[in-house]
């Protein structure tokens, strides 16, 4: 018995709101709700609810022989959340059906996986708990951003537990073998993987309504032909692709929906095919072969590598900028700076940045409302800028906490200074506490206890003049390099106990 | 006794507030100072948008002008002028995304009244494809106003103007300033269009005096078009007077920002800037640099920024209108005009006018006039940069450049380039009587 798996892709990306230089500092709202609302509802109109409405259908009506599995990113279920809250319900239907596995990915739908081996797994992790809170079923197979896909990514996903993968049956790692096997990783061997048949998956989604092609138009019936001439040794077709191929790439008119409702009934009938979900697929089959990828694959473009997302200059230089403060960003907890985090990972971002115009470039201005590459780099810049801004202020506050920590330790170096000043300079000492006390401004300089974040801002209220007066205070700064008015309050104490005396 | 009021024709191509480059600005600086010294002053330009102070200034709008065909001089100026190729494509002032929108409504035309034998052209005013052809036009319309307005002195303001000056002062006989602002080596570095620079060399010729905004400039029409040194006066441009306006540091908080402003086009040396920021942030990883403006190079250097791997700190806001160019000096520490070839420069005067330290080019005719900042040549980016970190670094020099700038800035008055304007004409006249 051969076996077809059906898995598709459900992503939305936030998308980014026109962000000019001058809002960099004032605004910290990077979304185009308008947008990403506008588009959600449309594409849910268009494909998702119809879709699976048919798919539910199909389901019933074969009682369990028809079986489809779904990768949806976090950053299209928060929207299901925020926008399309009947999406979700029915996603939940399909849920409850049995027939429907739903597959782990990274939440944000990034490219962490690259770079990132511990953000990689938070997002993974974050994600397979939304999906059990979800859809109550705990994700067994991987599949990673644009079935991006290498040795080391496959031993990191292992890592995790996972025991099956799914990504792109390129040519160039296939070389003369068929895709239509279950494979493993070569040095994982415990990491089985699922291949995609590109050029069935892709009559379905990029050719169907080409009436160039010539085979169009396609047909259920036609495609179940081509399915059976499949050599007998071969186990498995695994056809994914966008879900969004259904009445949102491929229109409604193009008849890709009378297409699959009729395609089951025809399968199950003229062929010797079953369906079946990833894990069944899995489990099931035998492993038949192992393969070794060194350098990533994707499933995008002619090239089936990450060019599409990385490799120009632009892209680069924005991909490493936003990586280098993951260090910073993994010490805040701000729950809106971590989400930002998230959403500012997603790949589209750097997609939008993808300057080859020629053999996909078609594929790639249908994904891209700006208008050239470098107006997306140059947008998602100045976000990026704002969002380092926030990331060290976050920072400076938590290393200031850690120094006022550090107090009793700087007080030991500082009494003696302390001392050696007041021999010096009596005089001005009386004067900073005597200035410091009437008026209400320099109240909280002088308050016993300031927290580190009124220390900023204590700092900015003394006045002038009590600075000016307080010059060897200063010159304690310098020598000793703690806050200023942390200063001041030692001083003052000290004065203050000389006075008990 | 009282004296005659000098009386001049001046033709220019742009005026406030409709302008696209410093050349409308200059001459609403200038005439405002000759009027101020009693020189009255009829000043014509292609098309009036309404907006212009007419309680201030005489205007001409060539629009308006029904020029009689029915005369001899007419057909023997048309046939001096028109041995142009009408379409070559010179767009001097404007970036590749404005020419998009000009060439639609470029559309030079005629309305020909046989009663009266007059004709009227239509102009554009603009930079658009048909550019060559309203300059002739505009020409055309000169003979007319030359012959129906009585005047000392006709004063042109760059190539656009100047086969009008030219026609005007054949047909009046009065004496011919050709003011220079911009050369064709300017625009084009050495890449000239032989059009343009035959019309230059054409008005130089004819002019009897010349007024360059810059020794530098002087220098090129002297080696460049063989113009004879006596005859080229230099007098620099100066800034139109303002309130000084300190705005608040209100964005990219505690960060120092170095500032380039302008067009992004060969001339104004942009790549220059970019070199020396990254020399700059090795050293000074907090600063971030922003380069405002448009043109042909735009995109080059976005690549070439990434490459650079310092898209973080280096920001392209792209063209900004004059509140938001405000906004900017505002938030700069440090204005940088790194020109690789500048007759004169007008944006580190306003840099210098909102109490911002400047770095300006040798090559930049602003250096002849200015003390108060710092001058390196275009091309030295290590000099560049050093300069950058040290303004950066030393808040005193910073400090001293801006006091000082300021003041010397206040002292640039258009009042005082317009006397020595209004010199040029009488000791013009004096030499020819």
């Amino acid at each position: 018995m051969k076996k077809i798996c059906f898995y598709f892709q459900v992503h939305q990306p936030m998308r980014l709101k026109s962000y000019r230089f001058f809002d960099i500092s004032k605004d910290h709202n990077y979304f185009d709700e308008e947008a990403n609302r506008r588009i959600m509802r449309k594409v849910a109109d268009k494909c998702y609810l119809p879709m699976n409405q048919l798919l539910l259908d199909l389901i019933y009506e074969f009682k369990g022989e028809f079986k489809v599995s779904f990768s949806i990113s976090g950053t299209a279920l928060d929207q299901f959340e925020m926008y399309a809250q009947d999406v979700l319900d029915s996603f939940k239907r399909l849920a409850d059906t049995g027939c429907v596995e739903f597959l782990a990915e990274t939440y944000a739908h990034s490219l962490s996986a690259l770079v990132s081996p511990e953000e990689f797994k938070n997002q993974v992790e974050r994600q397979a708990k939304k999906i059990e809170s979800l859809f109550g079923q705990k994700p067994k197979v991987f599949r990673n951003t644009e079935l991006i896909y290498s040795n080391h990514i496959g031993w990191l996903v292992n890592q995790m537990g996972y025991k099956t993968m799914v990504t792109e049956g390129a040519d160039k790692v296939l070389e003369w073998r068929s895709p239509n096997y279950l494979y493993q990783n070569q040095h994982v061997p415990e990491l089985k993987l699922l291949l995609k048949n590109y050029k069935l998956s892709d009559d379905l989604a990029f050719r169907f309504s080409q009436s160039s092609w010539g085979e169009w138009p396609l047909t259920a019936d036609k495609y179940v032909d081509w399915l059976n001439s499949i050599s007998w040794t071969e186990e498995i077709v695994n056809l994914f692709m966008d879900y969004e191929t259904f009445g949102e790439h491929q229109w409604v008119e193009t008849g890709i929906f009378d297409f699959m409702y009729h395609l089951p009934r025809l399968v199950l009938e003229r062929s010797e095919f079953r369906f079946c979900t990833p894990s069944e697929a899995s489990e099931q089959l035998q492993v038949r072969g192992s393969i070794s990828v060194d350098n990533p694959i994707s499933w995008a473009d002619e090239e089936r590598d990450l060019s599409a997302w990385l490799g120009n200059h632009i892209q680069d230089d924005a991909f490493e900028s936003l990586y280098r403060l993951e260090s910073k960003v993994k010490r805040i907890s701000d729950k809106q700076l971590q989400q930002d985090w998230l959403y500012l990972q997603t790949s589209d971002h750097f997609y939008y940045m993808c300057t080859k115009f020629f053999a996909d470039g078609d594929v790639h201005k249908y994904f891209n409302h700006y208008n050239t590459p470098y107006e997306a780099f140059i947008n998602y810049m100045n976000v990026l800028t704002d969002f380092e801004e926030r990331v060290n202020k976050h920072i400076a506050q938590l290393d200031g906490r850690t120094k006022l920590q550090a107090v009793p330790e700087l007080k030991k170096i500082a009494k003696p200074i302390a001392k050696s000043l007041a021999k010096v300079a009596p005089k001005a000492k009386i004067s900073v506490k005597s200035k410091a006390k009437p008026t209400a401004k320099a109240k909280p300089a002088a308050k016993a206890k300031p927290t580190a974040k009124e220390i900023p801002l204590a700092k900015k209220k003394l006045p002038a003049k009590v600075v000016a007066k307080a010059k060897p205070v200063a010159k304690l700064k310098k020598v000793v390099k703690v806050k200023p008015v942390a200063k001041s309050k030692t001083v003052a104490k000290k004065a203050a106990v000389k006075k008990k005396k | 006794m009282k004296k005659n009021k000098l009386k001049v024709l001046m033709f220019g191509w742009e005026f406030p507030p409709q302008i696209s480059g410093g050349l409308g600005t200059a001459c609403y600086g200038l005439v405002s100072g000759l009027i101020q010294h009693n020189v009255d002053v009829l000043f014509v330009v292609p098309k009036l948008y309404g907006k212009e102070d007419k309680s201030k200034f005489r205007f001409v709008d060539a629009n308006q002008v029904a020029v009689n065909f029915d005369n001899p001089s007419f057909n023997e100026n048309l046939k001096k002028i028109s041995y142009l190729e009408i379409n070559s494509r010179i767009i001097p002032y404007v970036s590749p995304e404005e020419f998009a929108t000009i060439t639609d409504e470029t559309f030079s035309d005629v309305t020909i009244d046989n009663k009266a034998k007059t004709l009227k052209y239509t102009f554009t005013g603009k930079y658009g494809k048909d550019l060559i052809k309203e300059v002739q036009q505009y020409a055309m319309v000169a003979m007319q106003i030359a012959k129906d307005n009585e005047v000392d002195v006709i004063h042109a303001h760059d190539w656009l103007t100047y086969q009008a000056g030219i026609v005007a002062k054949e047909v009046s006989g009065k004496p011919l300033i050709v003011h220079v602002h911009a050369t064709e080596f300017d625009r084009s570095g050495e890449h000239v269009n032989q059009d343009v620079y035959n019309i230059e060399r054409a008005g130089f010729h004819a002019a009897d005096t010349i007024i360059a905004v810059s020794r530098l400039t002087r220098r090129i029409l002297i080696d460049r078009y063989d113009v004879p040194p006596h005859k080229v006066v230099v007098v620099h441009n100066a800034v139109i007077p303002r309130s000084k306006v300190i705005y608040k540091k209100e964005n990219l908080l505690d960060k120092q920002i170095v500032t380039f402003l302008g067009r992004i086009t060969f001339q104004k040396g942009p790549d220059y800037f970019v070199e020396a920021a990254r020399k700059v942030i090795n050293e000074m990883p907090d600063v971030h640099f922003v380069m405002a403006g448009n043109g042909d190079m735009y995109l080059k250097l976005v690549e070439r920024v990434a490459e650079l791997r310092m898209s973080s700190r280096f920001h392209f806001t792209g063209f900004l209108n004059s509140a938001e160019t405000d906004k900017m000096y505002g938030m700069t520490n440090v204005y940088v005009m790194p020109s690789v070839s500048e007759p004169f420069g007008i944006t580190p005067l306003e840099a210098m006018r909102s109490g911002v330290p400047v770095i300006i080019s040798n090559q930049s005719g602003v250096a002849e006039v200015l003390k108060y900042v710092i001058k390196v040549d275009f091309w030295d980016t290590n000099i560049l940069a050093d300069s950058i970190c040290g303004l950066l670094k030393y808040p005193k020099i910073s400090k001293t450049l801006a006091e000082e700038g300021y003041k010397e800035v206040e002292g640039l008055k258009w009042e005082y380039a317009a006397l020595r304007v209004k010199e040029v004409y009488q000791e013009t006249l004096k030499q020819l009587s």
